[in-house]
């Protein structure tokens, strides 16, 4: 199991469009991956569960990775973060 | 987990409706709106107001009916009052009064004195006693969240769970377009109520009712198919568990065996529903869930099924003794 914390960079917080990169970047590993908000936890395939976390600007993340490739989908959903999900 | 706390604030403010509706308003102590309920029970303070005060529960809510009011009008004419002053040394979250009663002045110099917030109600004391002790048993019940899409299907609330882009949203759109309810999609928030009930309801209530389907993107189960589509909370009676077709797992094939899964410590019956192209998944659950409205009215298909091959098994071999004997001898 991997895991990593990372903070939300982008003014907006996570909306559709960063949801939809997160999802499309998770979805190519096949590891089981979860976003973690407050002890909540959801999977990080699917779309409404990253909305429904309500994370905004400055909010701490939890990245948990499992399985075979959990190494680099850790690194690749953290760079999405990193980049402000390409926004601002 | 967190440690769960609900300021008065937070009580005054629940969107309670009809039956449960508390009917509460603040009537002093304002500054000690922002103290935390940390305890779903109550206190009838009699004993700590005459100047018991062993084992005094102060953290909890303080009710004061009749009873409490009038000792407290006899007493409120000593000054100082040492038993009042002791009552509101200890940080207790809020006093309320029901029956519209309120408390004299000394009482309100004291409260605010210590910022302890005093309500008030026009309910009954026993009434409101029971449906404050709902809400908070509701708050502060056990809860967790999974990832799946719950649905209302012929009156039996449906948890479907399964892995990503195995088809749960689609099948709970194609059952919404039969005329069931969804309740909540992709992230079901579960609350264990009264210890055997589990309720389920979306995690969120902006942006509810909302779908993703691969393919459309995002939609309003609401607009499109009309409020009769939807459903706030429904409690989980079956949980349907899809999974990809594994050629090399054993499916049930009779049901007579009943296999449950633990949310919360409650089990819930569930099944195992393999899904490959060209299977109707919706018919499966729709027929799922009749199938448990029998088994809750007392009747068993399966076990109905093989209870009979039995019985005629039995008498084939009681007459095959007599008729055919031939070939017994």
């Amino acid at each position: 199991m991997t895991e990593r914390t990372v903070t939300i960079k982008n003014r907006a917080g996570i909306h559709a469009r960063p949801a939809a990169l997160i999802v499309q970047t998770s979805s190519k590993f096949g590891s089981k991956i979860w976003l973690e908000k407050n002890g909540d936890r959801i999977n990080a395939k699917s779309i409404m569960g990253i909305i429904t976390l309500g994370a905004s600007f400055g909010t701490p993340i939890r990245i948990i990775a499992e399985g075979p490739d959990e190494e680099e989908a850790t690194i690749a959903i953290e760079r999405l973060f990193e980049s402000r999900f390409e926004e601002e | 987990m967190e440690e769960k706390h609900l300021s008065i604030l937070d009580l005054l403010s629940l969107d309670l409706k009809e039956q449960n509706s508390l009917d509460l308003r603040c009537i002093g102590g304002r500054k000690g709106l922002a103290r935390n309920i940390t305890i779903p029970d109550l206190n009838r303070p009699g004993l700590a107001l005459s100047g018991f005060f062993e084992s005094f529960a102060w953290q909890r809510i303080q009710i004061f009916g009749r009873g409490e009011n009038a000792y407290l009008k006899k007493i409120e004419e000593e000054v100082p009052n040492e038993s009042l002053e002791r009552f509101f040394a200890y940080p207790i979250p809020a006093c309320i009064f029901t029956h519209n009663l309120a408390p004299g002045k000394e009482f309100f110099r004291l409260a605010e004195a210590s910022g302890c917030p005093i309500l008030q109600t026009d309910l009954a004391s026993s009434e409101f006693t029971s449906r404050i002790l709902r809400v908070l048993s509701d708050i502060f019940a056990p809860r967790t969240t999974i990832h799946g899409v719950l649905v209302e299907v012929y009156g039996i609330g449906i948890l479907m769970t399964g892995d990503s882009g195995v088809g749960k949203s689609e099948t709970a759109l194609e059952l919404v377009e039969r005329g069931h309810r969804l309740v909540a999609d992709d992230v079901v928030e579960i609350r264990c109520v009264n210890g055997s009930i589990l309720m389920g309801q979306g995690a969120n209530k902006v942006i509810g009712h909302h779908m993703e389907i691969r393919g459309l993107g995002i939609i309003n189960v609401t607009h499109l198919f009309g409020v009769g589509a939807i459903r706030d909370k429904k409690q989980i009676q079956l949980v349907c568990a899809l999974e990809e077709w594994d050629p090399n797992k054993v499916y049930d094939r009779i049901g007579t065996e009943e296999k449950t899964t633990g949310i919360l410590g409650v089990a819930v019956p569930r099944l195992e529903i393999p899904v490959k192209p060209g299977r109707n998944v919706p018919i499966i659950v729709e027929t799922a869930a009749m199938n448990e409205r029998l088994k809750k009215m007392g009747y068993h298909s399966a076990k109905e099924f093989n209870q009979n091959i039995l019985r005629w098994l039995e008498s084939e071999n009681a007459r095959a003794v007599y008729w055919n004997r031939d070939d017994y001898l």
